[in-house]
C-alpha cells in the first residue's frame, strides 16, 4: 500500500481523534475548580476500558477503515496480487470512467447500458418512495390519531408480522403472484377481462410492485411515532375553526411530522435503491436495475476495483438524497435517525 | 349516514384494501406450500401434499445454511449489543464538539445501502488476511458477521439512545453517596434500568441478522447462510418446497412475535404497577 494511502486512511482518522482529544484536554484545564469528573472518573477503570475499546472498535474496525479503504481502491486499477505495489499499481480515475464511457474498444461514446440502469434506478426509487407516502400517510394517520387502544395493537401486530419474513421470500411471493401462469393472470384470464396473458415480470411491473410492498412498514413506522406525539386538540381546534379535512392534514399534521417523513422516505429511497433481493428474483431477463450490476462487477466481471468504485457512485447517490432530504425538510440528521 | 360514518366507512375500505395487499403474497404462496402441482401454483388447486414439506428438511444445503445463519445470528447479538450499548453511552458523555461528527459515523450505517457494508468489509479484510499472511480472518462467516455487525449495532444504539433519554441520574448520584464505585453503579443501576432495551435489541439484532441478504451475499465469500442459499435457488428455479420454507418460518416467527409482545406488555404493566405504587406512596406521604 502506498503511504500517501496508508495515511489518509489510517492517519487521518486517528489525528482528527487526537486533535479532539487534545482540545477537549486543554478546554478542561481551563475550567475553573472543582472541575466535572474525567471520563474515566466518571465510569471507572473496567467500564471504561470497555467503553473505549468498544468504540474504537466498531467506528474504526467496523466502519471507517473499510469506507476508507473501498475509497482508495476504487482509484487503483485492477492487478494481480504480484503486481499491487509495483509500478503500474497507480492512483487513476479509470473505474469511474468505465462507469460514464464503458471500455475504450466500444463504439458508443457513452456507457449507456450502466447510466441508463443507474437512471431508472434513482427515477423508480424516488417514484417508490412518494408512493409509499401515499399509501401509508393514511394509515398512519389512523394508527396515531384515530384507532383505539386495542384496534392499534391489532394494527401493528398485522403489519409486523409479514416482515419477519425475510425478502427474497417476499419477492418469490410476489413471483408466484404475478407470474405468466401466476395467480393474477390465470384470474384475469378466466373472468375474461384478459385474453393473453401480461408478462409482468418483463414489464417490471413485478419488480416495483416488489418494491413497494418490501418497505411498507419502514415508511408507517416513523410516520405513526411522528404523527401519534402531535396532540389531538390541535386537529379539533383547525376543524372547529372550519378548516377542510385536506387543509388539516396539509398546514397541521404533515408540518408537525415532518421529521418521521423525512425519515421514513430516507429509508426508502435507500432501501429500494440499494435492493438486490427483489432485483434479483422479481427482474426480467431486460431489467435494469443498478445494485445487480454493482454485483456482477463483482462476482461476473471479477473487477474488484471497478465495483468499488460503482458501489461508491450508488453511496454518493444516497448520500446526496439524505443532503436533499435535510435540506428540504429542514431537520437534523438525528431527527431523521430516531 | 353522518360525515363523520361515512369517512369511517372509508377508512376501514382502505384498511382491508391495505392489509390485502400486505396478505395476498404470502396467503398465496401459502397455499402453493400444500398444492401437489410441481410449480408453485395456488390454481388449479390439484390436491393436498405435505411432500414440500418433506423435500425442505432432506435439502443438505438449505439445512447447512441455517445453522449457518442461526450461529452468525447468535454471533451478532453477542458482538453488535455490547458495541451499541458502548456506542450509546460514549454518546451521552462525548466532548461536546466532537458530538455530531462522531454521531454522522456511528449511525451512517443506517444510512448507508447493505451491499456497500458488505464489499467494504470484503475488501478491506482480504487485503488485511494478504498483508498478515493469515488467512483466518478472511472466512465468509466472520466477515458476514462483522459486516452485519457493522450496521446492526447502530439500529441497536437509537434502541439503547432513546431508552437513555429518559434515564435518571440521581439515582446514580444516590449510589455514589452511599459508596458504590463507578463499576457497581453500572453493573447494578445502569445495566438493570437498560433491561428491556437490551432484550429489544438482541431480539432485532438476531432477526436482522437472519434476514439479511444484501450484505452476508457479499460478506459469505464461499460459506453459505439460509438467505444466500435461497436466493441462488429462487433463481435457479421455483419449487414449492420454497413455499414450504415460507410457511414455516411465518409459522415460527408469528409464535415468536406473540411471545415478544406478551413479553413486551407484561415489561409495561409492571412499569405502570410500579409508577402506581410510587403515586400512591406519595399521596400517603401528603395525607400524613
Amino acid at each position: 500500500m502506498k503511504p500517501l494511502s496508508a495515511f489518509l486512511i489510517f492517519g487521518l482518522p486517528l489525528i482528527t481523534i487526537a486533535t479532539y482529544w487534545l482540545m477537549a484536554h486543554l478546554e478542561r484545564r481551563r475550567l475553573p475548580e472543582p472541575k466535572p469528573q474525567s471520563f474515566i472518573q466518571r465510569n471507572g477503570w473496567p467500564v471504561s476500558v470497555y467503553l473505549i475499546a468498544a468504540v474504537g472498535f466498531w467506528a474504526l474496525i467496523l466502519i471507517i477503515f473499510p469506507l476508507l479503504y473501498m475509497v482508495d481502491y476504487s482509484l487503483h486499477p485492477k492487478l494481480p496480487p504480484a503486481a499491487k505495489g509495483g509500478p503500474r499499481d497507480v492512483y487513476t480515475l479509470q473505474n469511474y470512467h468505465y462507469f460514464l464511457f464503458g471500455s475504450n474498444t466500444s463504439r458508443s461514446s457513452w456507457n449507456s447500458t450502466h447510466l441508463y440502469a443507474f437512471w431508472i434506478t434513482i427515477v423508480m426509487s424516488l417514484l417508490i418512495t412518494m408512493f409509499n407516502f401515499l399509501i401509508c400517510y393514511p394509515i398512519a394517520y389512523f394508527m396515531a390519531q384515530v384507532a383505539g387502544a386495542s384496534t392499534l395493537r391489532k394494527y401493528m401486530l398485522l403489519l409486523i408480522t409479514p416482515y419477519w419474513v425475510n425478502e427474497i421470500l417476499r419477492a418469490f411471493a410476489f413471483g408466484i403472484l404475478f407470474g405468466t401462469s401466476g395467480l393474477l393472470n390465470t384470474i384475469l384470464i378466466k373472468t375474461g377481462l384478459l385474453a393473453q396473458p401480461i408478462d409482468f415480470i418483463g414489464q417490471d411491473i413485478a419488480l416495483y410492485a416488489g418494491l413497494t410492498y418490501a418497505y411498507l412498514l419502514l415508511m408507517i413506522m416513523p410516520l405513526y411515532n411522528a404523527i401519534e406525539a402531535l396532540d389531538h386538540n390541535q386537529i379539533e381546534a383547525a376543524r372547529d375553526l372550519g378548516a377542510p379535512g385536506w387543509r388539516i392534514h396539509w398546514d397541521v399534521v404533515m408540518p408537525f411530522a415532518k421529521p418521521g417523513i423525512a425519515s421514513g422516505c430516507t429509508l426508502v429511497f435507500m432501501l429500494s435503491a440499494g435492493a438486490l433481493a427483489a432485483p434479483l428474483v422479481l427482474g426480467g431477463p431486460k431489467s435494469l436495475w443498478f445494485t445487480p450490476i454493482v454485483y456482477d462487477r463483482f462476482y461476473q466481471a471479477f473487477n474488484w476495483n471497478q465495483g468499488a468504485a460503482y458501489a461508491l457512485v450508488l453511496l454518493l447517490i444516497c448520500v446526496a438524497f439524505v443532503l436533499l432530504v435535510m435540506r428540504l425538510f429542514r431537520v437534523s440528521l438525528s431527527e431523521i435517525t430516531r | 349516514m353522518t360525515s363523520k360514518g361515512i369517512w369511517h366507512f372509508m377508512m376501514t375500505f382502505y384498511s382491508v384494501i391495505f392489509f390485502g395487499f400486505l396478505f395476498a403474497p404470502l396467503i398465496v404462496m401459502g397455499i402453493t406450500a400444500f398444492n401437489t402441482s410441481p410449480y408453485p401454483q395456488a390454481y388449479p388447486f390439484q390436491g393436498v401434499t405435505l411432500k414440500w414439506f418433506g423435500e425442505l428438511f432432506s435439502d443438505r444445503s438449505l439445512m447447512d445454511g441455517f445453522w449457518n445463519s442461526l450461529i452468525i445470528g447468535g454471533a451478532v447479538v453477542a458482538i453488535a449489543v455490547p458495541l451499541a450499548l458502548a456506542g450509546a453511552l460514549v454518546m451521552t458523555q462525548i466532548y461536546s464538539r466532537a458530538r455530531s461528527l462522531y454521531y454522522l459515523v456511528v449511525v451512517s450505517p443506517v444510512l448507508t445501502p447493505g451491499v456497500i457494508l458488505g464489499i467494504s468489509t470484503v475488501i478491506f479484510w482480504r487485503d488485511i488476511a494478504d498483508l498478515t499472511g493469515s488467512e483466518a480472518v478472511y472466512r465468509g462467516m466472520f466477515l458476514a458477521t462483522l459486516g452485519q455487525c457493522t450496521f446492526i449495532a447502530a439500529y441497536c444504539m437509537l434502541i439503547f439512545l432513546s431508552r437513555l433519554q429518559r434515564y435518571d441520574r440521581s439515582q446514580e448520584e444516590a449510589a455514589l453517596d452511599l459508596g458504590a464505585t463507578p463499576t457497581q453503579v453500572f453493573r447494578h443501576i445502569l445495566i438493570p434500568f437498560l433491561m428491556p432495551a437490551i432484550v429489544s435489541a438482541a431480539a432485532i439484532a438476531f432477526l436482522s441478522s437472519f434476514e439479511n441478504y444484501n450484505t452476508t451475499t457479499f460478506a459469505i465469500l464461499a460459506d453459505k447462510t439460509l438467505t444466500t442459499v435461497l436466493a441462488g435457488r429462487v433463481r435457479q428455479g421455483t419449487t414449492p418446497a420454497i413455499s414450504a420454507l415460507a410457511v414455516v418460518i411465518i409459522g415460527v416467527t408469528v409464535i415468536g412475535a406473540l411471545l415478544f409482545e406478551v413479553f413486551r406488555l407484561r415489561e409495561q404493566r409492571r412499569e405502570d404497577a410500579r409508577m402506581r405504587a410510587a403515586a400512591d406512596a406519595e399521596r400517603r406521604e401528603v395525607l400524613a
